[in-house]
């Protein structure tokens, strides 16, 4: 029962996903208000049925219904309960419903807290949430179906794939469908406007929290798959430029992009048709990322099953909403009102040219993805686009923006002062290069380009801290003034800072990590000794351990640093018998921000083991980077500006007083 | 509370989410405004002018610009009008009574299966263990062996079992880990050699031929063993070879061995007979294998000896095409290709046996569970 009543709401969905989709849009057409109203009612009942159904499929993966085809294939009865629970989106089905919930759940938020929009404009939006919803329940229902029964239900099932038996499953692809979901909000508010004929400067309001809220998860997702590929895959490294990564960079430079243009847009009036496209453009690069990865056109550890009507579906799917999208933006943005002229030199300047940069970025990164994928439909040869060709065009392209990034948050509206505003950056520049300088002298080996690299992260950070410390008037003033200037500075300005430092952070991560890691590779026997890094790694014993659903072999190593011991390291190697497969974990010990990583390998007949040794210096401010990226977008999110217009009943006029 | 009760309340749910904004006459009007927007970005200007961050002649030009916004939106606000038409509130309502009943009724008899009662894990364990199919307590071995995989005896009791269901890839693995955990010995090895040629169509291969050949080290007598030896001499194109051992076999067996009848039509296979040793490959008897066939299987390399199986592959596609009522040829068929790694053309063949079986249940069932044991269901 509980299987049929989780398949029978997901089809209720689908019915009331096509009322929402017609009969508001009908009612904005008409002014007619209560069936704007429709719009509401139907996206929260919507966001009840598909979550009853998720609720379901989740239940059935505990008990262990193998009565389920789905629960069969991915599940097994001594598989720990998270592990349960997270198979759910382990595979293409439960992932697919996982999307829909998440997509129903931005349309009832919308509908639940979108009291300060104009009716006809809330309507539009949840309309056009109503066609996407509608298409991708048709897809699972069709095609990927969570639900369907085995009419002699076996009696053990087939296990998750082991890679994905980690904690990082209960974290990384929610987080993922959150962000790429969340810009669906956007693109919908895009065709929303499109399809009224109007947008204005508060449209860019409206959106901005719901983009912010998508970019922060996205940005979450895509550093926590990071950190998980880091350590489950046993290869030590964080980004491969591997085509699924790239269609998850993809929406968040579009994203980003989108996040800056709009600030432009809410504040003079400018840049609409473009923050219009870049809304389309995001979430069509979200929707290409689906496909990529569900479609089987790739094969990695995210094509959980391959099947080509799967993929000519969401290719249908990807076809209409991104051509039909751009077709009405190539027919209505003439008719959208231009915004006003502004001088090259101002805060609006500066965004633009991070938009510049920005979206030159992700056409690289859709390039290197798609083009060898292209090449191989037409003439079937093979190429690889790997890290070379996006060093070479992400990084020159990427230097400049980092460059001109503290300058943005300095220079005013309308006409800057960049002179002034270099001025006021003096001090992070000559921190900077004395840093250069410093580590040019200290440290050997590595690229030249290093030091340089650091000083432009030291800049950003310094840079970003400078723009907080000259509106609170830091050193100009008693420092008690300042605090409070501090305190009264909007979230919104806390939030760019703590996002900008997040850049800097993450790119001394990156460049610490890639040029100063140590790597050890060689076969040890208990009792031997490998030094890295300083560290002397002892491997005491190895031994064999029983899991609930795997066999795991141990390896013991004692590190101690100068001759102290400073801890214990086990990784190992666990098989899972009912799929035949291995996994490798790896041990990570981490030495303030630095980690130390060991994998094992294989073993020889002799009884050695291949070990793979790292040291991986500054690695975990890669991922420090974009939790602070994050974090600034959770205040600027905060920000009360973002909630103005919601009308409160009692007291209405409070809202509109000054910040605090 | 039965099923269908349940997915009428919920229906009933959906239908009122729909009928319920329609009902409220008098739809409160909680609207957010543009001008609301507008008159909080002229006291942001203030603020802004007062950080530095727009000069005060920029401030007072941005002012303008804003309240020139204001004015338009708040113009624009006085003068929509709305209106609501009882017409179109009934259509919508009938569409939300009608559409999604028939609708969701309509996929959901399409596609679900509200005949089959839950299965959990719980309620299984407890069942009986009388009224299982082999399959189940196979599988409650297995998951025995899951969290014992030493327990070399429970391997050795799984792993014939397994090999006469035709899970012969499973077999093997069983018979490895009874050897592996529980000693050698000559049944097993045999046993596992079998599993391999199982799993390679009934071909003998180099790797099931070495298991023969160490069982028979093992114990010069292990029957199964040396039939199989036999075999592979056969499939090498040494007929002779094959008859001679055979022979012998019978000649030293027990008058009341299982297997005698089995070596007699092997031996008629070969063109022998059970007391007279062949005199020539060219008997009057038929040979499984014409003459032409065998002379060019001799000193066949793999690839060739690959594109006999296809041959042979194709023959019993063509007769399954014809005539598609046989399961056991359809699952053959399948698992052959999927031993050739053409999972594209298993795939067909499941799809064609689908249809040629559409007719009938039981078949139907039987096949679908012997897809499922070859991974090419779905």
């Amino acid at each position: 029962m509980i299987a049929e009543a989780g398949h029978y709401a997901l089809v209720l969905a689908l019915a009331l996903a096509l009322i929402q989709s017609t009969v508001p849009m009908i009612g904005a057409r008409l002014r007619d208000p209560v069936l704007m109203n429709v719009a509401r009612s139907t996206a929260l009942a919507q966001l009840l049925f598909v979550g009853l159904s998720f609720g379901a499929l989740v239940l059935l993966h505990v008990l262990s219904d193998f009565s389920v085809a789905n629960v069969y294939e991915n599940s097994h009865s001594l598989k720990p309960l998270i592990y349960k629970i997270t198979g759910v989106w382990g595979n293409h089905e439960g992932s697919m419903l996982l999307w829909v919930s998440i997509l129903a759940l931005f349309g009832g938020l919308v509908a639940m807290f979108g009291n300060n929009l104009p009716l006809s404009l809330r309507a539009n939006a949840l309309g056009v949430q109503g066609w996407v919803s509608t298409a991708f329940y048709l897809f699972i229902l069709l095609t990927s179906n969570p639900f369907l029964r085995l009419a002699n239900p076996p009696l053990e099932g087939r296990d998750l794939n082991p890679v994905l038996q980690d904690p990082g499953l209960a974290v990384h692809p929610p987080m993922l469908y959150l962000g790429y979901v969340g810009f669906s909000i956007s693109f919908s508010f895009a065709i929303a406007a499109l399809i009224e004929g109007r947008i204005d400067a508060a449209w860019a309001r409206w959106v901005r929290p719901w983009t912010l809220m998508a970019w922060m998860f996205l940005t979450l997702g895509i550093a926590m798959g990071s950190y998980w590929a880091y350590y489950e895959l046993g290869w030590g490294g964080w980004w491969f430029w591997d085509p699924v990564e790239n269609a998850s960079l993809m929406p968040w430079l579009a994203g980003t992009a989108l996040l800056h243009s709009a600030v432009v847009m809410e504040k003079r009036n400018a840049l609409k048709v473009w923050t219009v496209l870049l809304a389309i453009l995001t979430f069509s690069l979200s929707l290409l990322g689906t496909f990529l990865v569900r479609s089987g056109v790739l094969t990695s550890v995210h094509a959980f099953a391959t099947d080509p009507t799967r993929g000519v579906f969401i290719l249908l799917i990807l076809c209409v909403f991104i051509g039909g999208s751009l077709s009405l933006y190539a027919w209505r943005a003439s008719s959208l009102k231009q915004g006003g002229l502004f001088a090259p030199i101002s805060r609006e300047g500066a965004l633009v040219l991070n938009n510049l940069l920005l979206t030159t970025a992700c056409a690289t990164v859709f390039i290197g993805t798609l083009y060898p994928l292209g090449l191989e439909v037409l003439t079937g040869e093979r190429i690889s686009v790997g890290a070379p060709f996006f060093n070479l065009t992400f990084a020159p392209l990427f230097l400049p923006l980092l460059l001109a990034l503290p300058f943005g948050p300095l220079l005013a509206w309308k006409r800057g002062d960049l002179i002034g505003a270099a001025q006021r950056l003096y001090a992070a520049g000559i921190v900077a290069l004395v840093s250069v300088a410093v580590l040019w002298a200290w440290v050997r080996g590595g690229s030249a380009f290093a030091p340089l690299a650091i000083g432009l992260a030291l800049f950003v950070i310094l840079g970003a801290l400078t723009d907080i410390a000259e509106r609170s008037m830091l050193f100009r003033m008693p420092l008690s003034i300042s605090l409070r200037r501090a305190r009264g500075l909007p979230r919104a300005s806390w939030g760019t800072m703590f996002a900008h430092v997040g850049v800097g952070v993450a790119l001394i991560g990156i460049v610490c990590e890639t040029t100063w890691n140590t790597e050890l590779i060689s076969t040890l026997k208990p009792g031997d000794v490998a030094k890295v890094a300083g560290y002397e790694l002892k491997l005491d014993n190895i031994s064999q351990r029983q899991g609930p659903n795997f066999g795991e072999m141990l390896a013991h190593f004692t590190v101690s640093e100068d001759g102290k011991v400073i801890g214990t390291m086990t990784p190992s190697k666990r098989s899972f018998t009912t799929r035949a497969m291995s996994t490798t974990e790896a041990a990570l010990m981490s030495r303030g921000v630095s980690q130390l990583y060991i994998s094992l390998g294989d073993t020889a007949a002799s009884g050695a083991i291949a070990v793979r040794i790292y040291h991986k210096p500054m690695v975990l401010l890669i991922w420090f980077g974009p939790v602070l990226m994050a974090f600034g977008g959770l205040l600027s999110l905060s920000d009360r500006r973002l909630r103005v217009g919601a009308p409160k009943p009692a007291k209405a006029a409070r809202g509109l007083q000054p910040a605090e | 509370m039965s099923l269908w009760f349940l997915l009428a309340l919920m229906t009933v749910g959906a239908i009122f989410a729909v009928l319920w904004p329609l009902s409220r006459r008098t739809a409160v009007k909680r609207e957010g405004r543009e001008s609301a927007v507008y008159q909080d970005q002229l006291a942001e200007i203030d603020r802004d002018i007062a950080g530095g961050l727009i000069g005060e002649t920029e401030g007072a030009a941005a002012r303008v610009e804003i309240s020139r916004r204001l004015l338009a939106a708040a113009d624009a606000e006085e003068g929509s009008t709305v209106s609501s038409s009882l017409r179109l509130r009934r259509a919508v309502a009938m569409i939300a009574l009608i559409g999604v009943p028939v609708l969701a009724g309509a996929l959901y008899l399409h596609l679900g299966s509200p005949a089959l009662p839950d299965f959990p894990l719980a309620s299984r364990t407890r069942a009986p263990a009388a009224g299982q199919s082999l399959d189940q307590l196979v599988a409650q071995v297995q998951s025995h062996l899951e969290t014992n995989p030493t327990d070399g005896r429970g391997w050795g009791v799984l792993a014939p079992v397994l090999g006469r269901l035709g899970r012969f890839e499973d077999a093997a693995q069983a018979f490895r880990n009874a050897i592996r955990y529980d000693g050698d010995s000559a049944a097993r090895r045999a046993g596992l050699g079998e599993a391999l040629a199982g799993a390679a169509n009934g071909v003998v291969t180099a790797e099931a031929k070495a298991e023969f050949e160490r069982a028979v080290a093992l114990d010069a007598d292990e029957p199964k063993a040396r039939y199989f030896l036999g075999v592979a001499a056969e499939q090498d194109g040494r007929p002779k070879e094959a008859a001679a051992l055979w022979q012998d076999m019978l000649s030293k067996a027990p008058a009341d061995a299982p297997w005698r009848p089995v070596l007699e039509t092997a031996l008629k296979r070969v063109g022998a007979t059970a007391q007279t040793a062949p005199d020539s490959a060219a008997s009057t008897k038929m040979p499984a294998l014409s003459n032409d066939t065998i002379a060019s299987v001799q000193g066949m390399s793999e690839g060739d000896r690959g594109a006999m199986i296809r041959g042979m592959v194709d023959r019993l596609a063509a007769r399954l095409k014809q005539n598609g009522s046989d399961v056991e040829g359809w699952l053959r068929l399948a698992r052959a290709y999927m031993v050739l790694k053409e999972p594209d053309n298993a795939r067909a063949a499941r799809d064609d046996a689908r249809r040629a079986l559409a007719a009938n249940e039981a078949d139907l069932r039987k096949l679908n569970e012997g897809l499922k044991a070859l991974g090419i269901d779905g």
